[in-house]
């Protein structure tokens, strides 16, 4: 078949666009992070600056409670990303396979959670957490980042495992599994996209929330990140410099993390499970 | 191998029973088909001999004992799925052997025993490639192989070969009926295919409505259909059903044509019956003998004939294997062979002579 050109170019163009308008931002961001001070606001608005200097990343790297808020935030995302995903692997398994009385309720329930704007439930969280103790702590955060993410976790999970055929468990059972070998031999492997899914998704939304750790953090020692990049703030000027530069730094966990789990996201694992 | 006893099983989901005070005795080594349109609970009543489903009332046992709560991992029945459902993160070789393996065998008998299903099968060079890499007759083998490695007391079949072009269907039927003799396997096989019934058989089992309407060797059924629903469900093309009236041993059509029965029925003079005749016992002939039909449709099969007639307005099939039909004119003559009519009452059961 011959395609024609003009359609084809049209459509590169359009892709490009597209391209270009997403990730301009992060360039701008990168652009900047390299500026020397001195002509952050003396050349103009230019795509590259006349001079490029690394001394932002340097001084963010070694001068600045930086490394800490890295570290935080990677605790409390990493961990809050493995436990939202393990709980939201077993309640999204239930509500795909098991019909129980309450499920309605349940899942009405958990899309109730959703619903409210988070500002107004920042007063009674912090109500809540500072007789435990768990104001100012990063366990504090993924307590209620946990809670925050398993519902919505849990129905991407429950998509998932509605993919499934419900044959292989079965199949599984009559070759002499259990019900929790089944699914841990065969439907788990096979949700691995999900997983990854879920662990990208819940990763982010942590890594990058800012609400919750300003209200319920103060102090360096257990701030996250976003938190952190608000100290690049002071009272007479903004740090550009340092700020765009901690953000580039921000940036590489999360690309990493994706490149790792980019694998099991494109990869359709089911394929040839049923049917021709 | 083993027996199995279903007695006054009921199966209800809330207050919708959908299989009524089913009762089957199954022989070891007997393969049982069930076969009824979908719908009727023929699939439903192999899930329950499985454990997919539970029972709601009535006992089943195999093997002597009772299963009605056992998990379907400890029943030792082995399955092969409409959908195949092969496990696609194994291998083929992972397939076959993830029931042994469940079952802590030792790996050298493992070994074996996937081998020898292999080598049955035709599957030795495709023991290393997964699910997605095999044709669907392929995928169809590998759920068999799954299954005949571990020596179960029964085989399941849901509907295997329903997803299989026509050719394939053919050949994995006659596959598994060799296999059957080879194994000696008690199996319970369902399906919607009379043809795929009538051949593999020991018994049939015709479902209809969440109720068994008749029980017996295929050629039985084809014989002597215990009631309409069989009469018209077994055979293709199906039965003819004309009404009629019943008095003295003599049928009499709508429109007066008399037939003498080979012999007088249980049923009262004068009470309404539907005369049934397969279309391949349909007698065609020249001028003069039976019934004039007009003819609506010929469709040739290459093996023989359908003719769709038109028997005073009603639609009526005629198989015959006699090429002369295919230039037959726009009205035939038909005539009803005594010993091939089938009389069914008002009920829709068989009239048995008296």
């Amino acid at each position: 078949m011959k395609t024609s050109l003009l359609p084809t170019i049209a459509h590169r163009l359009a892709i490009l666009a597209y391209v270009i308008f997403a990730l301009f931002p992060l360039y701008w961001l990168f652009k900047v992070s390299l500026t020397p001070n001195d002509l952050l606001y003396s050349e103009g608005v230019r795509m590259w600056p006349s001079r490029t200097t690394w001394e932002h990343y340097s001084f963010v790297l070694q001068h600045s409670a930086f490394p800490t808020f890295f570290k935080n935030s990677l605790i409390v995302s990493g961990s809050t990303a493995i436990i939202v995903t393990i709980c939201a692997s077993l309640s999204g398994y239930a509500l795909s396979r098991f019909s129980f009385r309450a499920k309605y309720w349940i899942v009405g329930l958990m899309l109730l959670t959703q619903m409210f704007p988070l500002v107004m439930l920042v007063a009674p969280i912090f109500k809540i957490l500072t007789p435990l103790g768990l104001t100012n702590s990063l366990t504090g955060l993924i307590v209620v980042y946990t809670a925050f993410n398993v519902p919505f976790a849990t129905f991407l999970m429950q998509s998932f495992f509605d993919g499934i055929p419900k044959d292989l468990e079965e199949a599984a059972m009559i070759d002499g599994a259990t019900k929790f070998t089944a699914f841990r031999e065969i439907i788990l492997p096979l949700t691995l996209p999900g997983i990854a899914a879920t662990l990208g998704f819940v990763f982010t939304a942590a890594w990058s929330e800012l609400l919750f750790a300003l209200m319920l953090i103060n102090g360096n020692n257990a701030a996250t990140f976003p938190v952190g990049l608000l100290t690049f703030v002071s009272k007479f000027s903004v740090d550009f410099g340092q700020m765009m530069a901690a953000g580039v730094l921000a940036l590489i966990p999360a690309a990493l993390f994706f490149l790792l789990i980019q694998r099991y996201l494109v990869q359709g694992l089911t394929a040839g499970a049923v049917k021709g | 191998m083993a027996s199995i006893d279903i007695q006054n099983v009921k199966k209800a989901y809330g207050h919708v029973q959908v299989l009524h005070d089913i009762d089957l005795q199954i022989k070891d080594g007997e393969f049982v088909v069930l076969v009824g349109p979908s719908g009727c609970g023929k699939s439903t009543l192999l899930r329950m001999i499985a454990g997919l489903e539970g029972v709601t009332g009535g006992e089943m046992r195999i093997d002597g004992k009772r299963v009605n709560e056992l998990h379907p991992k400890d029943r030792d029945i082995a399955m092969v799925f409409q959908s195949y459902a092969l496990y696609p993160h194994m291998n083929v070789a992972g397939n076959m052997s993830y029931s042994l393996k469940l079952r802590k065998t030792a790996k050298k008998k493992i070994a074996a025993a996937v081998a020898s299903a292999a080598s049955k099968l035709g599957l030795d060079p495709l023991l290393d490639r997964r699910p997605k890499a095999l044709s669907g007759g392929q995928r169809q083998r590998v759920a068999m192989g799954r299954a005949i490695v571990r020596q179960p007391k029964a085989f399941l079949f849901d509907e295997p070969l329903s997803n299989l072009d026509a050719r394939l269907r053919e050949q994995m039927r006659a596959e598994i009926k060799k296999m059957h003799g080879d194994l000696k396997a008690t199996s319970i096989y369902v399906t919607h295919d009379q043809i795929e019934a009538m051949t593999l058989a020991d018994r049939i089992v015709a479902m209809h409505g969440g109720v068994v309407q008749q029980v017996g060797a295929p050629l039985e059924l084809y014989d002597r259909p215990a009631n309409l629903f069989v009469a018209g469900f077994i055979g293709s093309p199906g039965m003819n059903f004309l009404d009629a009236t019943y008095a003295n041993g003599n049928v009499t059509l709508k429109d007066g044509t008399v037939m003498a029965l080979p012999a007088p029925l249980a049923v009262a003079d004068g009470a309404k019956v539907t005369v049934g005749i397969r279309p391949e016992h349909v007698v065609m002939g020249g001028e003069g003998s039976g019934m004039a039909a007009s003819v609506d449709l010929v469709e040739p099969t290459g093996f023989g004939i359908i003719l769709h007639l038109s028997l005073h307005g009603l639609a009526f099939k005629v198989f015959t294997l006699d090429r002369a039909a295919l230039s037959a004119g726009p009205s035939v003559h038909v005539s009803f062979p005594a010993q091939h009519l089938h009389v069914f009452d008002d009920k829709g059961d068989r009239c048995v002579a008296r």
